[in-house]
């Protein structure tokens, strides 16, 4: 049996769009764990700038390293930050909206203040707090993605919290002598995940060019790992004799953000009930991805 | 409206006290031994004293603090802790790279975001419609380095029309030469903000179309696309005020990216030297220069459209 949601956002050509190359991307870095058509880091000097032909589909670097093996291996990069951007992101979010939704008066008031406050903070600026103490590397990118889109969910889900919290049967199931912590699990996270699923899909977007923006600075990957930001910087230094091969990461991350960010529209559209009539003025549509970094 | 102006201007100040603190924690507190971190793992205990001593870290945090707070508030924003040149002049010097780009890249989104936003809602249900709303869905995920990278491409390595990178050393004595070194990275940051402005315009101006007065003036006689320019449009405009905050967040990281990849001698470039090389005292007063510099958009905004529109302005 499919879920409901899950035709809802088949039967839309974008929803498609969206899962299919969502899906397609993670099978690609999954497979780049146990093969690519060449080894990304091996020189193969003889063949440097290859143009796109076989062997080398996409052609090669300046050290004649294989340019679809690289994207390939890059895509295990990019699924890695942004799953674990997503997973720190769904903390912070839960967290603090929880706490800004449910507890005492003062303190439920003094979160809602800080998130608006925090919420100014772009996710640059977070990674380079970070990168200026610690050092760059992926896990940069993780949590200043992660805190910084976490701030962004708390927002959103908040409201939806609070609204469900005052539903006759959250009431009701109180009443019948569920705690706090039982009621949040039972009844008011299950029926915020639909708003919450929504933006995890947007957030792995953000991070996915924040991966590519950090790591073309140099506070993200190290130049030895896999990455699509790495790779652009790379060719950016002989763009002026090969521009040709710079079009290629940069279409990679164009498309899985593409991908990502329909999925979240389509996913909206299919779990929330107010948009679920085509015809009438539509919910305006979110800046989801307003403080994007690459 | 003055009742709302002070609550706002409340806020604002906490938002500057609390990214401060955030600021001065990360930078200073977390990494436990900043003196060491500056230092490096290759110099003596002995100097790593000296400095600690020189940059006074032996003093209470609060100390620290209060007198890294009460310098900017006199307009000293410290000195370099590599080159001992003074913070605000520096970045004075940089700003007049940063803010000149920031304003055309903001100017270019608006002229393509408000026209194009405008179309595609009019042309909604068309073929042009869907064009535009595929185009703006696909530019607004384009990372902006590779905007760039494609721009240079086709404007200097092609068509040789505009430099590839670098500002001219003679600054804006020679106008015209800077003005061109800043057209590519203006034109790239805002190609980009501006698909996603676009898409804010295409859904305000659907809403405006679906509002009472707009219905009113087409049953009085209008056609539907001109009530929709005369009485929607306004509304429109009103709501672009609203995430002009953000665009305007976007545009400063945007410029911090773009800075690095046509080498622009900017505020952006600056603090990715200075993260780079660990100058904390440094990073510490640019970024909070950043922050609140966005924060103090972000109030001014709420400002603005406060007292330019008459329902908000009636409520208060």
């Amino acid at each position: 049996m499919i879920p409901r949601w899950l035709r809802r956002l088949w039967a839309t050509p974008t929803g498609r769009f969206g899962l299919v190359v969502v899906a397609l991307m993670a099978l690609t870095a999954v497979v780049s764990l146990a093969w690519t058509p060449f080894d990304p880091q091996y020189s193969d000097v003889r063949n440097r700038w290859a143009v796109p032909s076989w062997p080398h589909v996409l052609g090669t670097d300046d050290t004649g390293r294989d340019i679809l093996s690289l994207i390939m291996a890059g895509a295990r990069t990019t699924l890695f930050v942004s799953l674990g951007a997503g997973v720190i992101a769904t903390v912070v979010g839960i967290a603090l909206a929880a706490l800004g939704a449910l507890t005492a008066r003062w303190l439920r008031e003094t979160i809602a203040i800080l998130v608006d406050i925090l919420i100014a903070f772009p996710v640059l600026i977070i990674a380079m707090m970070i990168s200026s103490v610690w050092g760059g590397s992926l896990w940069v990118v993780i949590w200043a993605v992660g805190i910084g889109f976490g701030v962004n969910i708390a927002r959103v889900t908040r409201p939806e919290l609070r609204r469900v919290q005052q539903s006759d049967f959250v009431l009701a199931g109180r009443a019948a002598g569920l705690t706090a912590g039982q009621s949040l699990a039972r009844h008011l996270l299950p029926n915020v995940a639909p708003v919450f699923i929504v933006q995890l899909s947007w957030s792995m977007a953000v991070a996915v060019l924040a991966e590519a923006g950090l790591s073309y600075l140099g506070f993200g990957a190290s130049v030895v790992e896999p990455s699509w930001g790495i790779l652009l910087a790379d060719l950016q230094r002989y763009i002026g004799v090969h521009p040709l091969s710079v079009v290629w990461p940069g279409l990679a991350i164009t498309i899985t953000v593409l991908a990502l960010n329909l999925l979240g529209d389509g996913l909206r559209e299919a779990t929330d009930p107010t948009i679920r009539h085509r015809s009438g003025p539509r919910a305006p549509a979110q800046t989801h991805t307003p403080e994007v970094v690459a | 409206m003055l009742r709302y102006a002070i609550v706002r201007g409340a806020l604002l100040i906490a938002g500057l006290l609390v990214s401060s603190v955030l600021i001065f924690l990360t930078l200073r507190v977390f990494p436990g031994d900043v003196a060491q971190l500056i230092a490096g793992t290759q110099a003596s205990p002995d100097q790593v004293d000296a400095l600690r001593e020189s940059l006074g870290l032996n003093r209470p945090l609060v100390t620290q603090y209060t007198d890294w707070i009460g310098g900017i508030f006199r307009g000293d924003l410290g000195t370099s802790l590599l080159s001992g040149a003074s913070v605000g002049e520096e970045l004075f010097l940089k700003a007049q790279v940063t803010i000149p780009l920031g304003i055309m890249a903001l100017v270019i989104a608006l002229l393509i975001a408000v026209p194009f936003g405008i179309l595609a809602a009019l042309l909604r249900g068309r073929r042009g419609g869907t064009a535009l709303s595929v185009g703006a869905q696909a530019l607004a995920a384009v990372p902006v380095v590779w905007a760039g990278m494609m721009l240079v491409v086709v404007f200097s390595v092609w068509l040789g029309w505009l430099p590839p990178q670098g500002f001219p050393r003679t600054g804006w004595s020679t106008p015209w030469r800077a003005i061109q070194s800043l057209l590519l990275p203006a034109l790239t940051i805002g190609i980009v903000e501006g698909a996603m402005l676009m898409r804010f315009v295409r859904s305000a101006t659907l809403q405006a179309a679906g509002q009472d007065f707009v219905r009113t003036a087409a049953a009085k006689g209008l056609t539907r696309t001109r009530a929709l320019i005369q009485h929607g449009i306004p509304a429109v405009g009103l709501s672009i005020v609203t995430v002009l905050g953000l665009q305007v967040a976007g545009i400063i990281v945007g410029s911090v990216v773009i800075e690095q990849l046509f080498t622009l001698p900017g505020v952006g470039r600056m603090l990715v030297a200075d993260v780079g090389t660990r100058d904390l005292i440094k990073v510490q007063s640019e970024l909070l220069v950043l922050t609140g510099f966005v924060l103090i958009v972000g109030f001014l905004v709420d400002l603005v459209h406060r007292s330019i529109d008459p329902r908000q302005r009636e409520a208060s």
